[in-house]
């Protein structure tokens, strides 16, 4: 078991927040996380964020919305009730695709688009009536907050060092016990 | 950090802060409308009300109500719907275009222009629900399961496509629109004080943090949603075209249409979003944000645009002269000469010649002129869709069921409801939604910012 302490560091601009991550990290300080008011261009590498994977995701339901598209119109123009529309019978798929290809295109657009942003919502825990993730509501205006959880001897340490990068405020927000894991 | 290039205008004039932005964004939202606002929303209201009665009137009787007639089958009711869903491809042109081409000028502007996309393709939506006759059995439309044996939609049809071209279009900017608002819902609901209002803003809000993995996966998300919204649109406008291009009717069977139908529609669509945010930025003291450089390069593109609409015009002609086909000369010679010419040299003045008056600087930095500009733009390119579809369908190949055409007051009616359920929808929508990206904005500001493009100035010259 291990207690440790919650500490808000406030800035008021993402220049020398981004000089306080470095330190942090490089003083092997680890970072839990950082509120900005706008995406801030380069801080991912510093905090230690990977690249998100969720582009991935969209091809893979793009693919999956051409193949489900495709099996649809195949089953019902093709299979179930091949029509002659004007003299152009639909006896196999693969001589009609030119018709077939704008609603593949569409699928395609359709599932990419709206699996990626319920992978994305569903992620991130985006929900109506999700509770307010940010601990400080000022980081959604003009603030830019560092938060850590740290044991005393790094707490003095990550003071020093966030009082020295410019933090407008370090805040001590109480301790938290963190359970071993097994 | 991102330096720009001197030469570059800035985008946000003025010494602004972070803070300023927020407030100068909140502002609408929290302090109370306008007379101005209340005698808009009201003569919206009215011609909301009025389109409302006259389509309950159309779905009452059937759709002999309007002017349709022998060949005209549709009266104003396509007209209306490829002018609306034209309108709405600048939002999306704004926000994904320039966002892949990395066009910063459109984070002041990409918000306003969704909304409108949106409202766009509701008002289109009515029309082509209307157009099928027995609005109430169009899920037929969709390829469902159904008690009439096997019978499925025919996937080889264009106006299949459509379908789903069109419903894809619009639940995909619906979903683009509202990931990019969750932050700045957000940002409301941090700042609010009302109770009620920090609810609904709460719920609108879904929990938004802004921690980096979220900014992170948020950033992605925005640059993939672009990347198929790109390709989306024209999609969506080309496909509009097949309508009339696959069809064997002189003057719609044309392979130019594609390409002349979406820039027409980026055309009206830039002029729409003039209109809209040269009202919106003098009312809500937004000046700072919507720039005078943001107005001349959205009439830039409007001069782009309405050169290729205006070249597909010249070409369409040359090609009929060319062709050799009697039918196709005989289109085009009805359309500029015959009983309507005077819609298509409506048509042509608005949409080619109007548009050139922007070459000249101080016309298309002028918010008076261009303002009148943007309305005529959209005039002409209505007519633009009432020439290919009426004044075609007057002349079939039958002259024994040659006609003419004329709107009844149910047309009218429709038309004007849809205009005013635009605007109240969007009145609604500029006093309870932040109507600028201001996260977006916030992270320009040390770039394109007026006062630290100077500061940066300053310190190179020491």
């Amino acid at each position: 078991m291990a207690t440790k302490q919650i500490i808000h560091g406030i800035f008021s601009d993402e220049v020398p927040l981004l000089e306080a991550c470095k330190k942090l990290r490089t003083s092997g300080i680890r970072i839990k996380d950082v509120f900005t008011p706008f995406p801030v261009h380069g801080i991912d590498p510093i905090v230690g964020v990977p690249r998100t994977r969720i582009a991935i995701c969209a091809f893979i339901y793009g693919i999956t919305g051409l193949s489900l598209a495709t099996l649809m119109m195949w089953y019902m123009m093709i299979s179930d009730w091949p029509n002659d529309i004007g003299g152009k019978p639909n006896w196999n798929y693969y001589v009609n695709i030119p018709a077939f290809i704008p609603i593949s295109f569409e699928a395609t657009v359709f599932c990419a688009a709206h699996g990626m942003s319920l992978t994305y919502l569903l992620r991130c825990w985006l929900v109506p009536g999700a509770k307010a993730k940010n601990p400080d509501p000022r980081t959604t205006d003009d603030k830019f907050m560092i938060y850590l959880e740290l044991n005393e001897e790094q707490s003095k340490k990550a003071d020093e060092i966030l009082r020295s990068t410019g933090a407008e405020e370090v805040n001590y927000k109480g301790t938290i016990t963190i359970e071993p894991k097994y | 950090m991102h330096a720009e290039s001197q030469i570059r205008e800035p985008l946000i004039l003025g010494n602004k802060t972070y803070r300023n932005i927020t407030d100068d964004i909140i502002a609408p939202i929290e302090g109370k409308a306008n007379r101005l606002w209340y005698i808009l929303f009201t003569i919206s209201v009215l011609g909301f009300m009025w389109g409302i009665g006259c389509l309950s009137y159309t779905i009452g009787v059937g759709i002999g109500a309007w002017g349709s007639n022998n060949g005209v089958d549709w009266a104003w009711d396509i007209t209306n719907f490829v002018w609306w869903i034209g309108i709405g491809h600048a939002g999306t042109l704004i926000s994904a275009v320039l966002l892949l081409f990395r066009q910063k000028w459109r984070m002041a502007i990409n918000r306003s222009a969704e909304a409108m996309t949106i409202f766009a393709v509701l008002c289109a939506a009515i029309f082509v629900t209307l157009h099928t006759g027995r609005p109430w059995l169009d899920y037929m439309l969709f390829p469902l399961p159904n008690q009439f044996g096997s019978l499925w939609p025919n996937f080889n049809s264009p106006l299949l496509w459509d379908v789903f071209a069109v419903s894809t279009y619009a639940t995909v900017s619906i979903v683009f629109w509202y990931i990019g608002l969750i932050p700045d819902f957000a940002m409301i609901r941090d700042r609010v004080v009302k109770p009620k209002m920090k609810k609904a803003y709460a719920l609108l809000s879904f929990g938004w943090g802004g921690n980096v993995r979220h900014w992170s996966r948020f950033e992605e998300v925005s640059l993939v949603l672009a990347g198929l919204s790109t390709p989306l649109v024209f999609s969506v406008h080309s496909i509009v075209s097949f309508d009339f291009a696959t069809s064997v009717v002189p003057g719609w069977h044309t392979t130019i249409f594609p390409p002349y139908f979406v820039s027409g529609a980026v055309f009206s669509g830039f002029a729409m979003v003039l209109t809209l945010m040269l009202v919106v930025r003098k009312v809500y003291k937004l000046e700072a944000y919507i720039t005078i450089k943001h107005v001349e390069y959205m009439n830039i593109v409007i001069i782009v645009t309405g050169s290729i609409v205006g070249v597909a015009y010249l070409t369409e002609l040359f090609v009929a002269w060319y062709s050799g086909v009697e039918w196709e000369q005989y289109a085009f010679l009805n359309r500029a000469t015959g009983p309507m010419a005077w819609s298509y040299w409506a048509m042509m003045t608005c949409n080619v010649i109007s548009p050139q008056l922007f070459w000249f600087k101080k016309l298309r930095t002028n918010l008076v002129f261009t303002f009148v500009l943007s309305i005529v733009v959209n005039i002409g390119m209505w007519f633009e869709r009432f020439v290919i579809i009426v004044p075609t369908l007057c002349r079939t190949y039958l002259p024994s069921t040659w006609n003419t055409y004329s709107p009844t007051f149910i047309d009218v009616g429709i038309f004007v409801g849809t205009i005013g359920m635009f605007f109240t929808l969007f009145l609604l929508y500029s006093r309870t939604f932040p109507v600028i990206a201001q996260a977006e904005l916030k992270s320009i500001l040390k770039s394109s910012g007026e006062e630290h493009k100077k500061a940066a100035a300053n310190h190179a010259h020491h």
